[in-house]
């Protein structure tokens, strides 16, 4: 018996297509992640209509989109989105813009963070929510009321993602700099602040949520214009539908805030690898 | 200031001793070190690990103060920084592309802009860097961001270079390469260069003066003249039979050395 007789031939080598299969999946899942939500609507819609669910408590999705596009055209929507925007614009350029300097030097400085870290740690774990009426008095029932919240809410994410971002930079950059001769000033912008960078977005984006909560809140007391207003006006006129809205415009604000600061994220954080 | 070959001393370390307290008493990292170096030449230490050769080179740097002792630099030019440090692992700042790293020292100082074009144009020219100017350090191998702080510290234009085992973290075939390179592009200005090593190779084929350190409390044991005339190439060296004999002539020094800070180390 011939050896060779008893070899099976090889098959052939299998297309290297593994790139394009994972690519393919990968739409697939955002496919589906697309699908997901529309299904959901799909079947609310099928159980209202069905009378499985209660439409006064849970409006078809497109009686909620007729109030929405009512709302719209008389520009009651904007009115009430802008007011929510604006408050969010300034609660965060209040509270991120010294969190953001009080956390980095927190960062670099030891005795600063020894004297600061202890108030921090005390002061976070209050619920912001707690502390309305406190602000309401102090602040009065005007805008800077809900300003305040809003920067509150923003601080504390961004100011310790800062700390923390400053503290996980390799030693060596800081000595580099020394080595350099750079200012304080120099550290601050050449060093710290694009080190931490990566961690302060984390900060910021986890501030855009707790902003949103709190901007709902504090415009469901003392306020006439806003989305929080908006809900809680439509709670005592019984108006679901408008409630929702309401609802559906503040996901929308934080859907929309999320992918904006991703972005912003990659082009500001260039040099971390995707 | 001048050495005992007759060169005006560009570096002297006068007495140097650094202590740290700890808890278990007082350790000594470097006893009373006092070392002249010529201007201009490339001046090697060399010792176990532990024996505080990064130490010394941290003092001379003024990242850290001695416990007694002083360096003395002698300043050319006062507008000049007086050193620029290359250091051990990734120093390059990952959140700058090649160029805005290389550029750094200079941007510091204020130099104005076209000058920075040309002295960090020329410098990555040298260090085989111009086409990765716009990347960022993530995109590059170990070896390269090696040459992207040799092209930072040079470009600033210091008046002594320190190195701390610069080579160390590299395979040895890049580790030969860049030797080369390191030593081409000093051969334009020649500055001082005091440059650390735990590798005999390495500083048998860089320096001019080898000073072998001492096991735990660093102290300085020998100091070696090397022979070889530059420009050198790092390949040609080892056939050269007295390169193998200086090997072996440090080593002889060094050996009780490493033996003494191996039986010393913590378990």
């Amino acid at each position: 018996m011939s050896v060779e007789g008893a070899m099976t031939p090889l098959p052939p080598p299998a297309e290297d297509r593994l790139d394009e299969e994972s690519l393919l999946a990968a739409q697939g899942y955002r496919l589906l992640s697309i699908a997901s939500p529309l299904a959901l609507l799909v079947l609310w819609e099928i159980s209202v209509r069905l009378g499985v669910v209660d439409a006064r408590f849970f409006p078809a999705p497109s009686s909620v989109a007729a109030t929405l596009w009512a709302m719209a055209r008389s520009g009651e929507l904007w009115l009430h989105t802008e007011a929510s925007l604006i408050r969010l614009f300034w609660g965060f350029l209040v509270g991120g813009i010294p969190a953001l300097g009080l956390g980095i030097a927190m960062g670099l400085s030891p005795a600063l963070r020894a004297i600061v870290e202890p108030l921090i740690a005390a002061t976070y774990p209050i619920p912001k929510s707690a502390i309305m009426p406190l602000i309401l008095l102090i602040f009065g029932l005007g805008e800077a009321s809900k300003v305040v919240m809003v920067a509150i809410g923003v601080f504390f994410p961004v100011a310790m993602n800062a700390v923390t971002g400053v503290l996980e930079i390799n030693r060596i950059y800081l000595d580099v700099g020394r080595n350099y001769q750079a200012s304080r000033w120099q550290v601050f912008r050449t060093i710290a602040l694009p080190g931490a960078l990566p961690f302060i977005m984390t900060g910021i984006k986890l501030g855009v949520g707790l902003g949103l909560i709190l901007i709902a809140i504090s415009e469901m007391l003392g306020a006439r214009s806003g989305l929080g207003y908006l809900i809680w006006n439509a709670w005592e006129i019984l108006d679901v539908n408008a409630m929702y809205v309401g609802l559906f415009m503040i996901a929308l604000i934080g859907f929309l805030l999320t992918h904006l600061l991703n972005a912003l994220e990659r082009w500001l954080v260039p040099w971390k690898s995707p | 200031m001048e050495t005992a070959s007759g060169a005006p001393a560009k570096i002297r370390l006068r007495h140097l001793a650094k202590r740290f307290r700890t808890r278990r008493g007082v350790l000594t990292a470097i006893d009373d070190v006092s070392v002249e170096i010529a201007s201009g030449s490339f001046f090697m230490i060399v010792g176990p690990s532990g024996c505080g050769k990064t130490t010394l080179l941290r003092i001379v740097a003024g990242l850290e103060e001695p416990s007694a002792g002083a360096v003395e630099v002698a300043r050319a030019n006062r507008s000049k920084p007086v050193n620029a440090m290359i250091f051990q692992g990734d120093s390059i700042f990952p959140w700058m592309t090649v160029w805005d790293n290389a550029a750094y020292g200079l941007r510091l100082r204020g130099v104005a802009k076209s000058e920075i074009r040309e002295v960090v144009g020329h410098y990555l020219d040298r260090t085989g860097l111009t086409r990765f100017a716009d990347a960022y350090p993530h995109q590059l191998s170990g070896g390269m961001k090696q040459r992207v702080a040799i092209a930072r510290a040079f470009a600033n234009d210091p008046e002594i270079l320190l190195m701390d085992e610069p080579f160390s973290a590299l395979d040895e075939q890049n580790r030969t390469l860049l030797q080369q390179e390191l030593l081409r592009i000093w051969e334009e200005h020649k500055k001082t260069v005091l440059f650390i090593t735990h590798s005999v190779d390495e500083a048998v084929t860089l320096g001019d003066r080898i000073m072998i350190m001492t096991a735990q409390p660093g102290r300085a044991k020998a100091t070696i003249d090397v022979p070889f005339a530059r420009p050198r190439s790092v390949i040609e060296l080892r056939a050269d039979r007295r390169y193998g004999e200086l090997i072996y002539r440090i080593w002889g020094d060094l050996r009780e050395e490493v033996q003494r800070a191996r039986a010393e180390a913590p378990a």
